[in-house]
């Protein structure tokens, strides 16, 4: 008994610990005085006010841009990739499944930095050098969601359905793709939390003119940050949570169905 | 008769408001195997859990040897448990595997290295000692569970349904080559099974047991030829069962007919359920037996024909050598003595009983 | 036939992965052993060797080597607390430690710094009970303090997940045959999570050792680690050869601890650990 409330009491101070700066966060988003250490009154005005914000609305626009697609753009390749390197043998298999470990393992810096130099030579850095990088390392976060749920799946039911006179996609469609189908959901969740959260890599591979929310707090830092920020990260953070709270609801429901 | 070794008085478990035994009390005596029979969810794992010590009872003790070990943890409890899927060790070799409960009461390595060259000769797995767990087989895996708790010297050897993993073929080698260790060690067995045919092939005493009550205790044959109630004689084997009304002593009425038996003590008009077992029928000409009726289907069972036969209003399962076709107009006949009557379920436990069958 | 096109499905990943995964790193190995004219040195890796690089090296090494240190005794326990809850459902866990990631990382660690700080909660708190300030940020513990918090769910989830594979069968089976509770976690629970150990560790201490924004951040320009060396040669002094050539020497330190973490593993996981 002891021991279970001494856990309880250990869970609760990891999770103060993780979610203390969201909380504060969320308190500043309400608070009516541009510091940040005094409290001025409950306010709304900063949910408001950050939708005439230029620079951050272009900042945002831009992080929605590159998170979304990049992240459908991986999911596409990365579950291509794996029903491919499935069908791979050993020697084939290792090799891939090596260097999709590459960018996950690599530190973030040397990973954008390569890049950067890379890009230079053929190009100016923008837009399209951000989606690649995020690309390359969303990629191997959908193949590692995506491919233990091939392993999973059935072989021999898919290969019953070209027995019974299906084609090879009518039989990915029907019998694979529902088996395989959480792991490229998670796999998509992840890159979009992946890319969200970047920063290391788009401060490398970005030009000049291109922000994303991460890269344009790191270059006004001394300017101080506006209180619109809070805002608009706490937004995002509730219509995170009710998405995902949503989905969890709704897939434990779905579980307790099928029990 | 031997002495007794275990004695679980008045066992209760519930798991939050479903209840698992209700009242449960069973004597096991040294040496003996015994069988747990039971659909799933009878109670009969619950059991073995309570006797391993991974759980403990809502109420009620559990002696072994006369000593209260109600509370005792697993690790101090005299019996070894051979768990449904193995649970072996994937981190060890089959020799760590063997050796762990050895290493951990602190054997000397000499004694140590006989005891796994012993256990795995019983087992006929001799020169696996350095063999991964992922290198070997469901049968194979399930000896070394077995080798890996007998190793311990156990007066008492607990198993989950042991052979439910394994393939028919394996099943009944395993089920000689387990009666063959328990007569080699000279231990008790406590076994656990949902299958009917591994319970009367190797026990001693069965128990059958449905929704946390026991149903019957008996020898093998007990339970087989006179079953207890009309749940039992359906879990073990196929059997006819029919409503019927015992009119006086030795006169029972069913489908419409008059039938001696040998049956006394039921009172006098009383409702019963009939049980026949499908062997028992016998078939022969319209005119010879006690009621007529067509055949409607007809399987051929190696060993027998599987035969329905539509007499009065019920469909007769009867398993017999000789081939009728189907159509034919048969008669049909029983002899008293394989003729069981049984009572009508009365009390809310039979009452349970009655709705699972 | 059709085994032999489901193969060509990785087509563009295998593009991308020569275009966008080896080339790159073809090109800053080019960088780091050329100099600005073009022509071959290893002046640039052996920089390494100067006592300011050395000397954020060696405290990047040893920031990193704390903060895994600190995660691992964290997260032990707390996989441990976390698997006898029996939740059902264990993806809610991973929710629980991946939703934090969906509020900006920049601001989380802007709030650390307004927590730490001179006049923040902590200090406040700690002055209500009569106890003297403490100066917090802008030193190493800061930085330590802001990795732990970023990069704890790295090694929290794979030893969750490690210890949610090791069946309740497995466990009794070893009390059964004798083993105490401490026996237990010896001799089974630890060499079966030790897999998910050491994929924390590797997942903590590489993006600990070369990460360069919490420092800036939490460090307040007083604590220089190798990131931030290498990101001002990159981004201030624009010496691209220089900066390639200690990212060279970074990606050694990445590769060398992954194999020895590696190796350690493989041997770990063999069995020999009686």
């Amino acid at each position: 008994m002891v021991k279970k409330i001494g856990g309880r009491i250990y869970l609760g101070i990891i999770f103060l610990f993780l979610y203390l700066p969201i909380l504060v966060l969320l308190i500043l988003s309400f608070n009516n005085s541009k510091s940040r250490v005094a409290w001025g009154g409950f306010t709304a005005k900063w949910y408001v006010s950050m939708f005439q914000n230029d620079t951050i609305m272009d900042a945002f626009a831009m992080t929605l841009k590159i998170t979304l697609t990049a992240s459908i753009l991986a999911t596409i390749i990365g579950t291509l990739a794996a029903i491919g390197i499935q069908a791979m043998r050993r020697r084939g298999k290792a090799i891939l499944i090596g260097a999709t470990n590459i960018p996950l393992l690599n530190a973030d810096i040397v990973t954008g930095i390569s890049m950067m130099l890379l890009f230079v030579r053929f190009t100016k850095l923008g837009f399209s050098t951000v989606l690649i990088a995020h690309l390359t390392f969303d990629i191997p976060y959908v193949i590692l969601n995506v491919l233990p749920k091939l392993n999973q799946a059935s072989r021999s039911a898919y290969e019953a359905a070209l027995d019974l006179g299906a084609t090879p996609f009518y039989a990915f469609y029907k019998i694979v793709w529902p088996d395989i189908r959480p792991g490229v959901f998670s796999g998509f969740l992840m890159a979009i939390t992946m890319s969200l959260d970047d920063f290391s890599i788009t401060y490398f591979t970005k030009g000049p003119g291109v922000n994303t929310l991460s890269t344009m707090l790191y270059t006004e830092l001394r300017k101080g940050i506006k209180p619109e920020m809070y805002a608009l990260s706490a937004l995002l953070f509730g219509i995170a949570l009710a998405l995902l709270l949503i989905m969890n609801y709704r897939s434990s429901k779905k579980n307790d169905i099928n029990n | 008769m031997p002495k007794e070794l275990i004695h679980l008085s008045h066992i209760t478990k519930s798991y939050e408001t479903a209840v698992i035994l209700d009242d449960l009390d069973l004597h096991i005596r040294e040496n003996e195997f015994m069988t747990l029979l039971g659909p799933s969810g009878c109670g009969k794992t619950t059991t073995l859990r309570l006797l391993g010590g991974f759980e403990t009872p809502d109420a009620g003790q559990i002696f072994f040897d006369g000593t209260d070990i109600t509370s005792l943890p697993p690790n101090e409890r005299k019996l070894n448990t051979v768990f449904q899927k193995y649970a072996l060790f994937t981190h060890m070799s089959i020799a760590e595997n063997i050796a762990f409960g050895l290493k951990i009461s602190k054997k000397s390595k000499t004694y140590i290295d006989d005891k796994i060259k012993y256990a795995l000769k019983l087992v006929n797995l001799e020169g696996y000692e350095k063999r991964s767990v992922d290198s070997l087989s469901g049968g194979q895996q399930q000896r070394i569970a077995i080798a890996r708790a007998i190793v311990n010297e156990p007066k008492v050897l607990l198993l989950d349904e042991p052979l439910g993993a394994l393939d028919l073929k394996l099943r009944q080698d395993m089920q000689y080559e387990l009666i063959r260790l328990k007569e080699e060690l000279g231990i008790t067995f406590v076994y656990v099974t949902h299958d009917q045919e591994e319970a009367l092939t190797m026990s001693d005493t069965i128990v059958v047991m449905n929704q946390g009550y026991i149903q019957q205790i008996g020898t093998p044959e007990d339970i087989y030829n006179e079953p207890a109630n009309a749940f039992v004689a359906d879990f073990i084997g196929e059997s006819n069962i029919i409503d019927g009304r015992m009119l006086q002593d030795r006169l029972v009425e069913f489908l419409g007919v008059q039938i001696t038996c040998v049956d006394t003590g039921f009172g006098q008009n009383q409702p019963v359920d009939v049980v026949i077992r499908p062997e028992d029928v016998e078939l022969s000409d319209p005119a010879n037996g006690f009621m007529e009726g067509d055949v409607i289907s007809t399987i051929f069972k190696g060993v027998h024909y599987e035969i329905e036969v539509h007499a009065n209003g019920y469909d007769w399962l009867v398993h017999t050598t000789k081939m009728f076709p189907v159509g034919a107009h048969v008669g049909i006949h029983v002899i008293p003595f394989n003729i069981h009557i049984m009572n009508k379920p009365e009390s809310n436990d039979e009452k349970a009983v009655e709705s699972d069958v | 036939m059709y085994k032999w096109k489901r193969q060509f499905l990785s087509g563009p990943y295998v593009v991308w992965i020569a275009g966008f995964i080896i080339l790159p790193i073809l090109t800053i190995f080019y960088y780091g052993i050329t100099d600005s004219s073009g022509s071959f040195t290893l002046a640039n890796i052996f920089a390494i060797a100067e006592p300011i690089h050395m000397k954020a090296l060696l405290l990047s090494l040893k920031l990193a080597l704390l903060c895994t240190a600190f995660c691992l005794i964290l997260s032990y326990p707390l996989a441990m607390i976390l698997n006898n809850l029996h939740l059902k459902q264990q993806s809610f866990v991973v929710f629980i430690f991946v939703l934090p990631m969906w509020m900006n990382f920049m601001l989380r660690i802007l709030a650390w710094q307004l927590l730490l700080s001179n006049n923040g909660i902590l200090n406040t708190i700690l002055e209500g009970l009569g106890m003297p300030k403490l100066q917090l940020l802008n030193t190493p513990s800061a930085v330590v303090f802001g990795m732990v918090y970023d990069f704890l769910p790295f090694m929290i989830l794979p030893i969750y997940n490690a210890m949610g594979r090791i069946q309740r069968d497995v466990v009794d089976a070893a009390r059964d045959l004798g083993a105490s509770e401490l026996q237990v976690f010896l001799k089974i629970i630890l060499p079966l999570t030790i897999s998910g150990v050491i994929s924390g560790i590797i997942m903590v201490f590489v993006p600990a050792l070369t990460s360069f924004v919490i420092s800036n951040l939490l460090g307040g320009g007083k604590v220089l680690l190798i990131g931030n060396v290498i990101e001002q040669e990159f981004m201030q002094n624009m010496d691209w050869n220089m900066g390639s050539g200690l990212s060279i020497v970074l990606m050694i330190f990445v590769v060398a601890s992954m194999a020895f973490m590696n190796a350690h593993g493989s041997e770990e996981g063999g069995g020999a650990v009686w």
